[in-house]
């Protein structure tokens, strides 16, 4: 685990994962913005959430991912995740 | 209730869209090829009828291609032509007014196959979400209705080659229980190294290599089938609605019915027949109001005899203008049965009925007049489509033409 997670990583994640909504729609400050409006639903955020743990080591249950509406609230529970809870091998539970 | 088709959806290997798909069958343009997902050397079976340049990213929202396995791209595009092509524009029905009955045979094979690569290697977390729904048999159906808002009544019918014909029945069906507008039809894809063992362990491929030569239905020489890739949506409507909009309308679903074959030993005959009789019945029709039979084709002598000694018997020694325009795509599982009633459709159109590829040398004791080397010109009113599936499948539909 190195540096915290962008919004930029973010973006980039989210289109990997599950695609763009439509040309744009990740421009500009979308931090704030609901994922709903977005355009992603529950399994795109499961599926980015399984990449977010191979990248940096940081486990969002699936039964969490629902409460996570933005973009920032993404990000500080991944930036803002206490080190225990980091697993020792990104990539593996 | 009668069940009208008023758009066509073709991905075909030969054709993209309706018009070219029936322009290359009608000048005997093949599809088949030596399969190019892979490198098919070693493999016994090598020919396969492809999709050369279908690209799902120009017509397809970026949103659903991590979701999607290739067949599901190919039946959404054909989904997007066939409504193109009704010209149903959004807010034309309202969303529970439109249903969508698809059949498939093989699933999501290609997408499968990247997913387990990951599960043994990576582990189950590296598995994507999308599989859980991406695979499966049904996937069609909810892609095409989650795509244009279609909250009308869904299904799925599975029943290897002879479910696309059982689509578009249950959809005619459909209609008559009171849904005036069904998607309906089948595509299949399954040409990833897993999919393509999966398909050679039939038994029943052509190892030919030569593409003019290995899919020869109803030939003396046939000596099994290519499979393909691809297949056909239509947009069915209750007549009453297609007249009200002013829709243009290609022909009637006017019959269908399918029968199951007896176990193996049991002496009784194949069901083929029979379906078709139920088919003629269910459309009014008597066998001499037929005018051409787009046949299964199977291309498995023992099949073509069966296939060939059930319209003999139903139509006389050459009663009837037999075709198997799929000679030119390789079969296309759920997609065969669709793709031949398009071709059924526009040889009521236009007139002509289509040649069935390579096939030259028919044996005279299958008593068929199978049209060959050349589209024959004849008035063709009322069509009978056959499809057969392993294991004892078989659906036949009736197309009837209607005075505009």
């Amino acid at each position: 685990m190195s540096s915290p997670m962008t919004i930029d990583d973010l973006r980039r994640m989210l289109i990997a994962c599950a695609g763009e909504t439509r040309p744009a729609a990740l421009a500009g400050d979308f931090a704030d913005r609901d994922f709903e409006e977005l355009g992603y639903d529950s399994l795109a955020l499961m599926e980015t959430a399984a990449r977010i743990q191979d990248a940096y080591g940081v486990r969002i249950p699936d039964e969490r991912v629902a409460d996570l509406r933005t973009p920032r609230a993404v990000l500080d529970a991944v930036n803002g995740a206490p080190a225990a809870s980091r697993t020792t091998r990104p990539g593996r539970t | 209730m009668s069940a009208y088709v008023t758009g066509l959806g073709v991905v075909a290997p030969n054709g993209p869209g309706a018009e070219p798909f029936w322009a290359a069958t009608l000048a005997g343009r093949s599809g088949v090829a030596t399969l190019a997902r892979f490198d098919v050397s070693r493999y016994p079976v090598r020919l396969a009828g492809q999709l050369p340049d279908f690209d799902a990213a120009a017509h397809l929202p970026g949103r659903l291609l991590p979701q999607t396995d290739v067949s599901t791209r190919m039946a959404l595009v054909a989904a997007d032509q066939a409504l193109t092509d009704a010209a149903i524009d959004p807010g034309l029905f309202t969303d529970y007014d439109m249903g969508v009955v698809t059949s498939n045979a093989a699933g999501g094979f290609a997408f499968t196959h990247r997913e387990f690569k990951k599960l043994w290697s990576q582990g189950p977390r590296a598995v994507s979400v999308y599989e859980s729904f991406a695979w499966f048999y049904a996937v069609n159906t909810g892609q095409i209705s989650i795509r244009h808002t279609m909250r009308g009544p869904g299904s799925a019918l599975v029943a290897e080659q002879a479910g696309g014909l059982d689509a578009v029945g249950h959809a005619r069906r459909t209609i008559g229980r009171g849904t005036p507008l069904v998607v309906t039809g089948g595509v299949d894809s399954a040409l990833d190294p897993w999919g393509w063992v999966a398909q050679i362990s039939s038994g029943r491929l052509s190892a030919s290599a030569d593409p003019r030569r290995a899919y020869l239905p109803f030939d003396a020489r046939a000596c099994g089938y290519v499979p393909g890739e691809g297949g056909a949506i239509l947009v069915l409507e209750d007549a009453a609605t297609a007249r009200v909009r002013g829709a243009r309308v290609y022909g009637e679903i006017a019959g269908y019915a399918a029968t199951f074959d007896p176990a193996p030993g049991s002496g009784r005959p194949p069901g083929l027949r029979r379906a078709a009789e139920l088919a003629l019945a269910d459309a009014g029709a008597a066998p001499g109001d037929v005018d051409a039979v787009f046949a299964d084709g199977s291309g498995v002598p023992e099949e073509d005899r069966a296939e060939a000694e059930a319209i003999r018997g139903l139509f006389g020694p050459g009663g009837v203008a037999v075709t198997v325009p799929k000679a030119l795509t390789g079969r296309l599982y759920s997609g065969g049965g669709p793709l031949d009633l398009v071709a059924a459709l526009l040889a009521v159109r236009d007139g002509m009925i289509p040649a069935s590829g390579g096939t030259a040398e028919v044996p005279a004791e299958y008593g068929i007049d199978l049209v060959r080397g050349a589209p024959r010109a004849a008035s063709v009113r009322t069509a009978l489509v056959l499809a057969r599936g392993r294991w004892g499948f078989n659906s036949a539909v009736v197309v009837r033409q209607v005075p505009q």
